[in-house]
């Protein structure tokens, strides 16, 4: 499993290929992506480009975590994760979240998880331009039903 | 005791700076106590905390050569 963090744009689907091709041949049945974009909107507001701030060694070891619970949870094979750091643009990737499985079932859970918990745990604060300003991001928009499901796993 | 503080976010722009070394009385303290030495203030309620970059509360306790980091919630993905 592999976690990076990129100051400058990346391209989900070629890094995601690249991954697969460090990875054996014939053993896994599907992989599961997830890519996060920036919107040009959010709470209403136009929003021009977002600087995404972070906390050095804390992301990484944080993200790894939630992927290693994902792994214990769920019968997956390879999991890779990319987030964008610095000032990105409308329609830009900002995550990737790529998890490799036998079976889908197993492969969509993980992918699910994994960007659930980064979004509730790994340090990383977005801050938008606005027409009104720059101002910082104060909560995340929530995937409840995910977490409940997680939470249920975990305490299993 | 000499602890390594570092700011995120807000709570950068609060402070003015990024980071900070402070040096103190004593082989150890809780973060809340910390907080209050180095702002004068109650920490705001929605403040998170990491010690050497695990996550804890105002009760954790916090030693030499610790790093203690203050931010908002956090908002990635």
């Amino acid at each position: 499993m592999k976690v990076e963090i990129h100051g400058i744009p990346f391209d989900p689907y070629a890094v995601t290929r690249d991954y697969e091709n460090t990875l054996p041949k014939g053993k896994h049945g599907g992989v599961v992506t997830f890519v996060g974009t920036m919107r040009d909107f959010n709470d209403g507001h136009d929003v021009s480009s977002m600087f995404l701030d972070h906390y050095p060694g804390m992301t990484e070891a944080h993200i790894l975590g939630v992927m290693e619970e994902a792994a214990r949870l769920s019968n997956i094979m390879n999991a890779y994760v990319v987030h964008r750091v610095g000032d990105i643009k409308p329609s830009e990737p900002i995550v990737l979240v790529a998890v490799w499985a036998a079976h889908r079932a197993d492969a969509f859970d993980a992918c699910r998880y994994i960007i659930n918990y980064l979004k509730e745990r790994a340090p990383f604060w977005k801050r938008e331009a606005t027409p009104q300003g720059k101002r910082w991001v104060e909560h995340n928009t929530a995937d409840p039903a995910a977490a409940a499901i997680g939470r249920a796993k975990r305490s299993a | 005791m000499s602890v390594k503080i570092r700011y995120f976010a807000s709570m950068r722009d609060r402070m003015g700076k990024a980071e900070d070394t402070v040096v103190l009385e004593g082989s150890a303290m809780t973060v809340a106590n910390l907080w209050k030495k180095i702002s004068g203030q109650p920490l705001p309620s929605n403040t998170l905390i990491a010690v050497n970059m695990e996550y804890k509360d105002g009760n954790a306790e916090v030693k030499n050569g610790d790093e203690v980091a203050f931010f908002p919630p956090v908002t990635g993905g």
